[in-house]
């Protein structure tokens, strides 16, 4: 099977086949990383640019790597001191960026929808790193490699998705990922930060944390936003805290021995996850983050790469 | 192409004699095939082979539909203070090629039409520059700011048809209802742009399952419906004449058939897009399906198209939104609300609904004619001896696809470029004057 898209915008257009495609094709570069002389000179001579109009640390910062590793040109735009910064609008600057011949963009941004629109407007490949709630698909590329070595297979996995879905864009793509490979998903949290008709979308709804990660295979915890206080979603953290924060007591109670604990970051200590099960035996969170850089390596090659080569 | 260079209310009243078409007119259940003849601007006579006055002009509509004009109230011509989106000129020109002869113009200019000097600009401009009637709606509160009630009085005195703030709600239901009381003696309606404020904030789409899968801040339907029901029982309170702008839910429909049917004056209108398009159209993410009330679902447009046949609806206007290009791409939840609509909706109503058998095109023409004509008491509508002498004559069997380029409207802002469709305008004809024909 071969790539054939310019883009990489969502999870949800994507067949089973593509997925597996890029999680292969990430774990094949997996190993550059223990490497003494961490370079492939895969995309030299290629331009990847990191356009991100939201703040980010680890999706920037593994992009960025991941491009080095394979010794393309990267560089970095970020809206503060830059033309955005001017009132310059997003359809302008992404313009003007591709003016310059850029391979790859790799955008981040609040409003959904906006990867896609790049997709329109500029003839070089896209990646989304992230539009509004909507899609993040390197993400959940990087969730499903580090549950691929954990477990070993995808098929037949049960996975709990805790927390902010409604405003969550890993939720998003990692349940079509998901749904794709063949896993049973259930998506958990007070009713208000679940988002409207979502079982239609081929999930499980549950409103109690017990019931939730109850002998899954798989907990995936999101951050909850502070805002979301705000908003009158929630009353106060620290009842979100009592009711939907995990524990190492919950945990024991319901889940199975072997279950993975997942967090796409940044944690908030406390919140959502306390310290001793975010840092305990069962969390894979630095495992996800190392999964990353082999991921986007896997993105950038099939999208800039040399059609059907070898990388490494 | 537009054939109108000056104002068509700058001549005396045409005298002109339309032969052969089929003449449809809802007011009086007429629907046979014969001439319409027009005297210095008003029906004179409708007939079988009618001898031509002096001077007259002749028209063969020969295979046409010859219709009342059609009357839109709901447009927003952007005139004064947002002229780059449109003029009273150019939207004017606008509604003659869509087969319109009548507009009733938003008070959300800049300044807005809430006091008589607004008016009478409006109403200047539609006299000197305008191509078919201009029947301005005065604000209901100054400023829109929903504060303190504008110079209703004088705003009805000047010559709106109506009150509304629409592009916003009233929130404060004790000054819409000191509006509603207010106006009663004037005869015009209260327009309420129904949404709740607090339930719609930030929702730049309906809420549902396509908003879950897009991740776009989403309105529900609750946010029109419970406006909807809060506006209906201030109406039952005051007995004042409520006219729902856009409806766009099954819920509101329900709401607004069982006041009717304990007697409330209340009446509605829906929008062309609100009729053929969903929610599924925003998977695109063209900041040209977005509006407010947003698309609805499959459900809503069922609703919406059952309650337009049993005459629930009173009315189709197309709250036409111009809006410059700058306003409208980029980020789908950062662009304006609003699209075009004065020249795509008889096509796409006529392709859309009355070809398939949805709607019959007699019931179409009432919607357009009758129904705003007599919630509005505008003396047009009608073909009756001594009416305006506006015609809408139609070609049901012309093909076209919408060309956004070739708009008339200043603004480009249509979610149906590109559509093929059966069935358009022919000719719009106002105070006896040929406005617009077809090519």
């Amino acid at each position: 099977m071969a790539w054939t898209r310019k883009d990489l915008l969502t999870m949800r257009e994507l067949d089973p086949g593509e997925i597996q495609l890029l999680v292969e094709t990430a774990a094949s570069l997996e190993e550059i990383a223990t490497r003494d002389i961490k370079k492939v000179p895969a995309l030299r001579g290629k331009t990847v640019v990191n356009l991100f109009y939201e703040a980010s640390t680890r999706t920037r910062t593994s992009f960025e790597i991941a491009g080095k590793w394979l010794s393309a040109d990267v560089i970095n735009f970020s809206a503060s001191g830059s033309s955005a910064g001017k009132g310059e609008s997003f359809l302008d600057t992404a313009k003007t960026i591709g003016a310059m011949s850029p391979d790859v963009v790799v955008v981040r941004h609040s409003s959904a929808g906006a990867a896609a629109l790049l997709a329109r407007e500029l003839t070089c490949s896209i990646v989304n790193a992230g539009d509004g709630a909507h899609e993040h698909p390197t993400q959940a590329l990087l969730d499903l490699l580090t549950i691929r070595e954990k477990k070993g297979h995808f098929d037949g996995l049960s996975v709990a998705i805790v927390g902010d879905v409604a405003h969550s864009r890993v939720a998003r793509s990692n349940i079509h990922a998901m749904k794709k490979l063949g896993m049973t998903v259930t998506v958990a949290g007070p009713p208000t930060l679940i988002p409207p008709n979502v079982q239609e979308l081929g999930v499980k709804v549950s409103y109690r944390l017990d019931d939730a990660i109850r002998d899954v295979d798989v907990i995936m915890m999101l951050r909850l936003q502070h805002e979301r206080m705000a908003g009158g979603l929630i009353p106060s953290l620290r009842e979100y805290s009592r009711y939907w924060g995990l524990t190492l007591d919950k945990l024991s109670a319901q889940a199975r021995p072997d279950v993975l604990i997942m967090h796409p970051g940044p944690v908030n200590r406390g919140v959502e996850l306390s310290p001793e099960v975010a840092d305990g035996p069962y969390s894979v969170i630095l495992d996800q983050v190392t999964k990353g850089v082999a991921v986007r390596m896997g993105v950038l090659f099939l999208l800039a790469g040399s059609r059907g080569g070898s990388p490494a | 192409m537009t054939m109108t260079t000056s104002a068509v209310f700058a001549r005396a009243g045409g005298t002109i004699v339309i032969r052969g078409g089929r003449v449809l007119d809802p007011s009086t259940a007429l629907d046979a095939t014969q001439d319409v003849l027009i005297v210095d601007g008003a029906i004179r006579e409708l007939g079988p082979a009618l001898p031509a006055p002096d001077g007259a002009s002749v028209i063969d509509a020969t295979g046409k539909v010859v219709c009342p004009g059609f009357i839109d109230m709901h447009v927003h011509l952007r005139e004064p203070g947002l002229e780059y989106k449109e003029t009273v000129a150019t939207g004017t020109r606008a509604a003659a090629a869509g087969g319109f002869t009548a507009v009733c113009c938003m008070a959300n200019t800049s300044p807005v039409n809430d006091n008589r000097s607004i008016t009478d600009y409006i109403l200047a401009k539609a006299r000197t520059e305008g191509a078919v009637r201009v029947y301005p709606i005065g604000a209901v509160t100054r400023g829109l700011e929903g504060k303190a009630l504008a110079e209703l009085a004088e705003l009805a005195e000047a010559g709106c048809v109506a009150f509304s703030d629409d592009g916003k709600p009233v929130m404060n239901a004790a000054l819409y209802r000191r509006a509603m009381e207010y106006t009663l003696p004037f005869g015009a309606p209260v327009v309420s742009h129904a949404e709740d404020l607090h339930l719609a904030e930030g929702g730049a789409m309906n809420e549902g399952v396509v908003s879950t899968e897009l991740g776009l801040p989403a309105a529900s339907a609750a946010a029109e419906d419970v406006m909807v029901a809060r506006d209906i029982l201030l109406a039952e309170f005051t007995g004042a004449h409520l006219h729902i702008a856009h409806i766009s839910t099954a819920g509101a429909i329900r709401l607004v058939r069982e006041a009717r049917a304990r007697g409330v004056h209340v009446t509605c209108e829906v929008t062309p897009h609100h009729l053929v398009l969903t929610d599924e159209q925003v998977r695109t993410y063209d900041p040209n399906v977005k509006m407010s009330p947003p698309l609805r679902t499959r459900r809503d447009t069922d609703a919406l198209g059952e309650a337009l046949a049993d005459g629930t609806i009173d009315c189709i206007a197309t709250d036409h939104a111009p809006h410059a290009l700058s306003d409208k791409e980029g980020e789908f939840d950062r662009a304006a609300f609003g699209i075009v609509g004065l020249e795509t909706a008889v096509p796409v109503l006529l392709d859309r609904l009355v070809r398939p058998g949805v709607l019959s095109l007699s019931t179409l023409v009432a919607r357009l004619t009758t129904g705003p004509a007599r919630l509005l008491n505008l003396p047009g509508g009608s073909l009756a001896r001594g009416r305006p002498g506006d015609l809408s004559i139609l070609d049901v069997d012309r093909e076209l696809t919408i060309d956004p380029t070739r708009f008339l409207s200043r603004s480009r802002n249509t979610p149906f470029g590109g559509w093929s469709v059966t069935g358009g305008p022919w000719m719009t004809i106002v105070n006896g004057h040929v406005v617009w024909q077809a090519q």
